[in-house]
């Protein structure tokens, strides 16, 4: 009985425990069974908070039965991927360097996510401090895909996709610095939103690169992720580049989605050429269906969108490698002395030798170079450049389209260990999801089906001018409403059965 | 110990150059990116928030209040105050620094381009450029223990106070200064007490240079001087000299500079181009870290923080409530006051014009509250190796004159009284009562002691009666000792010409 529990959506759940149908225990209790059942196959978690989770559910239990007015989605369950500082739960960010760290504060959307009354289930994996497309650069091992476990799940938040996707949570706080929530929910199935930059506060997110880094939703369903969104929205005064907009309801958008005269855009540079054809087919589908729903579709020109990752891989690394900085021993984290004492810069430098991965250090070291004297014009400065530039050719094609569409990601998921080899091509697979982050405006991944070749999940990829967030959620909820009617069920509900998987895995050796 | 040349000699080989970096620390209440208190006593590691630790995931927030202070410093400074300013990532690993980088201004500060009037001990007026006005953080202390000298060189490990990272800065960087000549120690100790001053009346920090609310670095290099006619020789290479926490150090320190980079240059070397930090006991300074200008901080502009956009509106409002610029105001005063050039100059190398300005605006006469803060007050300073302004308050000096205006107290007793109440006993009305020191004003008391010196010296008392009134000293010389000096001679004076005519024959 309490195993359907984790089939259901957030709302529903929801509207279970506000009903008093179901005790918020009840439905915790349920998510960490099923955690439990598939974690050994899929290790979506850093960690699981079973008795904090449990304490407070029977916290919401106890508030409702005294008929307090709670919060819509108090007692619901969700998962928090580990770049969120957390107050009593460690929180690693993926690397060796903070394990074991436990924050005495929490992020500002924790703060929303507890006042709300949500149940945390725990901590996410993800590749170390959010660089990576695959989890594979977790320092903890990678987050394996509940639709193939010998592919990856996306990165950096795979571990919140897989666990949203395997049903070990309804929903769950992701991070998208250049489409880490996204290009996770385009291979798993899930649904994923990068706001607006500013629209959610990046206090207590472990900063990848500031000025590209947003924290977001992922979930099953598109009212799913604009119920969070609607949780963790909002301007902070600690995030200065927080915007003081006052938000309208997206569960609202979900709910009056209407394609009829909306323009949409499709961007001519991000299709084709090194697309997958699966991709593609499940691509021009949805759009033929928006088309028939009274969607005006057209094309749009972004010329800059080719030096898009040229540009990101220089902003990226340059902020990280001073955002890194902070790891040195001397105020938390690993300290590592080095053989026979030395100064404190040899400290330093023998805890980031030793905690830091090889992507981390990689990164570290463009950004660096980057910013360096002598070659700050021709590689931070001119990446500057290019993202004004990208800035503008949203701007132009914002002109005539309300939306603009592309494949979220080139391909459905690779397998794990294909790409850890080939940094470049690993980088590319986040072509399509780049230019919302350098441009700070906000972009969705909603499932379009299953590609032919490989029966594995495509996403598509809806992006709208900065603050209008709400259009995205009308968009994707009116394309997932046409899709499941053409399926006659949601996607997910096609995915493996895990914990029959699971068992094969382990006969099989393959985890 | 290093070779110093003889400092008229210096001057007659090279030429010195100026240059300072000034760090104020504002007295806001809260620090410059979190709202920890801005205070750095007490408990160490107490006045901290995870913004000041640098904690993962933290992010700073620019104290509105702390732009106020630097755009009321920046017009005082007569900077234009630029539309949109910009904080920088300064990236540098020292464990002092919760972050590894500083959040700083670098080509974009809040203000730039402005001059600040100085006035030497001489005279000499003299306009210092200032470069730039911008907005930073402090960092953390260090302290190194177990080592000999405290510092970082052979200490067995170093503890860190986090409170005081965070505190909110604005550092005044001068242009270079040329033209200063045999003045420069003197413009070095004049330049920052001005800033001093002008920080003192913006309210915007206590600016006490003991505690660090301000440090001056100072950087001067020597060119040598060439034949009339030919070009003139390229600057030379500059030392910045750290540590300089007081005025007098400020002078010293750049005179011993002079002095030991010229007898270097002189005998062939070369001048490295290095931190210089100054020895206060020894009066010397002593190599620190190199500096190159190479130096590679990786400024970037700060992703966390939006420009600093202050409306037209708000920068006119704080130019209007502009103080009087210290050089503006000294001029004032001396013509309100009727004070000559020696008498204000005196006051002004004193450094004790506020303390003047408080009195006589307590009550005193300006004359009086000059006499007492630049004479017994300083005085005593002097001889206890402390501030004149330690001591006593203006408005303790403005009572004391006051007791002397009223006849209470004569000089004298006054300086009893002032003793007193820089011993701790009280306000002077206090001290004049605990110890009894008031002249008797009680002319019964007074009449009854001259009744009985006229009447013990009758030849006195009668060359008095014959009109020679400058006799009366003798008597009235006795009275005073009878009364133990506690009498005003001036009315002793008058009662005993009364009473020698009032006495019966």
């Amino acid at each position: 009985m309490t195993s359907d529990l984790t089939r259901l959506t957030a709302d529903a759940l929801a509207a279970k425990l506000a009903s008093k149908e179901v005790s918020s225990v009840e439905a915790t209790q349920a998510h960490l069974d099923r955690i439990a059942a598939v974690e050994g196959a899929v290790h979506a978690f850093l960690h699981v908070a079973s008795d904090s989770a449990l304490a407070e559910a029977a916290d919401i239990d106890r508030r409702r039965a005294a008929g307090e007015q709670l919060h819509p989605l108090a007692g619901v369950p969700i998962a928090i991927k580990d770049v969120i500082v957390t107050k009593g739960m460690p929180t690693t960010s993926g690397s060796k360097i903070l394990e074991g760290w436990v924050p005495p504060y929490d992020a500002t959307v924790m703060t929303k996510l507890r006042a709300a009354g949500l149940v945390s289930l725990g901590k996410t994996n993800m590749d170390e401090f959010a660089m990576g497309s695959s989890t594979e650069h977790s320092a903890y091992g990678p987050t394996h895909n509940p639709w193939d476990l010998e592919r990856i799940p996306g990165g950096s938040g795979g571990g919140s996709a897989a666990a949203v996707a395997a049903f070990e949570a309804p929903f769950a706080l992701g991070s998208d610095t250049g489409g880490s929530i996204r290009q996770p929910a385009h291979v798993t199935g899930t649904v994923g939103l990068k706001p607006t930059y500013g629209g959610v506060s990046r206090y207590g997110a472990i900063a990848l690169a500031s000025s590209l880094d947003q924290i977001g939703p992922v979930s099953r369903t598109v009212l799913d992720s604009a119920l969070l969104h609607d949780v963790i929205g909002g301007h902070d005064p600690r995030d200065s580049t927080s915007l003081t907009d006052v938000w309208p309801s997206f569960a609202e958008a979900v709910r009056n989605a209407d394609v009829a005269g909306l323009r949409i855009g499709v961007i001519k540079e991000l299709q084709g050429d090194g697309f997958q054809p699966g991709v593609m087919e499940r691509f021009r589908e949805a759009l033929a269906l928006l088309e028939g729903a009274g969607a005006i579709i057209t094309e749009v020109e972004l010329p800059s969108v080719e030096h898009a990752i040229a540009a990101y891989y220089l902003i990226m690394p340059a902020e990280a490698s001073s955002n890194l900085a902070k790891f040195d021993s001397v105020r938390f984290g690993l300290r590592v002395n080095p053989k026979g004492g030395g100064t404190v810069e040899d400290v330093m430098s023998a805890t980031r030798e030793q905690g830091f991965g090889a992507e981390t250090k990689r990164r570290i070291i463009l950004g660096t170079y980057a910013l360096s004297a002598g070659y700050y014009d021709a590689y931070y400065g001119s990446a500057q450049k290019v993202r004004t530039l990208v800035q503008r050719d949203f701007a132009a094609a914002f002109a005539n389209a309300d939306v603009l569409v592309s494949p979220t990601a080139p391909t459905t998921a690779f397998k794990l260990g294909e790409k850890t080899g080939d940094p470049l091509s690993m980088y590319l697979n986040d072509i399509a999801t780049i230019p919302a982050n350098l441009a700070g405006i906000p972009g969705i991944s909603v499932p379009a089906g299953l590609a032919a070749e490989d029966g594995l999940p495509v996403g598509i990829q809806f992006l709208a001018p900065a603050r209008e967030d709400a259009r995205l959620y009308g968009v994707a909820a009116a394309l997932e409403a046409l899709l499941e009617q053409k399926w006659g069920h949601t996607l997910l509900s096609q995915a493996p059965d895990l914990s029959f998987s699971e068992m094969n895995a382990t006969d099989e050796g393959a985890v | 110990m290093a070779k110093l040349m003889d400092y008229d000699r210096a001057l007659e080989l090279f030429e010195p150059v100026l240059g300072f970096e000034v760090h104020i620390e504002l007295s806001t209440k809260t620090k410059m990116f979190s709202d920890a208190p801005n205070y750095f006593g007490g408990e160490p590691n107490t006045n901290i928030t995870p913004v000041d630790l640098g904690l993962p995931g933290s992010l700073p927030v620019v104290n509105g209040q702390a732009v106020r202070y630097a755009i009321s410093l920046g017009l005082a400074l007569g900077c234009s105050i630029a539309p949109t300013s910009r904080f920088a990532r300064k990236n540098y690993f020292y464990p002092d620094l919760a972050k590894n980088y500083q959040i700083s201004q670098s080509d974009e500060p809040i203000a730039f381009a402005g001059s600040v009037e100085v006035e030497l001990p001489n005279g000499r007026l003299f306009t210092v450029p200032i470069e730039r006005a911008h907005m930073e953080e402090d960092a953390g202390k260090l302290t190194h223990v177990g080592g000999a000298t405290g510092r970082i060189q052979g200490a067995e490990y170093s503890l860190v106070d986090y409170n005081r990272a965070g505190v909110p800065l604005v550092e005044i960087v001068t242009d270079i200064i040329y033209g200063a000549e045999a003045d420069a120690p003197e413009l070095a100790k004049a330049y920052v007490s001005t800033i001093r001053d002008i920080v003192v009346g913006l309210g915007i920090s206590e600016a006490r240079m003991e505690r660090g609310n301000l440090r001056c670095d100072a950087n001067i290099s020597l060119r040598r001087r060439t034949p009339e006619g030919e070009p003139p020789a390229p600057l030379g290479t500059r030392t910045e000299t750290k540590n300089v926490n007081s005025l007098r150090s400020v002078e010293r320190a750049i005179r011993y500079e002079i002095q030991r980079q010229a007898a270097i240059l002189d005998d062939g070397g070369t001048i490295t181009q290095e931190t210089r930090h100054w020895h206060e006991d020894t009066g010397q300074t002593s190599a620190g870290r190199p500096k190159s200008d190479a130096d590679d901080y990786r400024y970037f502009p700060e992703p966390d923080l939006l420009p600093v956009v202050p409306s037209p509106e708000l920068i006119e409002e704080l130019r209007a409530a502009l103080p009087e610029a210290p050089a503006i105001r000294r001029r004032r005063l001396k013509t309100e006051w009727n004070f000559t050039d020696l008498e204000f100059q005196d006051l002004t190398n004193s450094g004790l014009v506020n303390e003047v300005i408080d009195t006589v605006a307590a009550g005193a006469s300006p004359a009086s509250a000059r006499k007492w803060w630049t004479g017994e007050i300083a005085r005593t300073a002097n001889a206890q190796g402390v501030d004149a302004t330690t001591l006593v308050t203006p408005l303790q000096v403005a009572q004391l004159v006051a007791l002397v205006d009223a006849g209470t107290l004569t000089d004298r007793l006054a300086r009893q009284v002032l003793e007193g109440v820089i011993a701790g006993e009280g306000t002077p009305q206090q001290v004049v009562d605990a110890r009894g020191l008031a002249v008797v004003s009680d002319d019964g008391a007074l009449i009854a002691a001259i009744d009985e010196a006229l009447q013990s010296q009758p030849d006195v008392l009668a060359k008095i009666r014959d009109g020679k009134v400058q006799a009366a000293g003798a008597v009235i010389g006795a009275v005073m000792k009878a009364m133990k000096g506690q009498a005003d001679a001036a009315r002793v004076r008058e009662l005993v010409l009364e009473r020698a005519t009032a006495l019966p024959e």
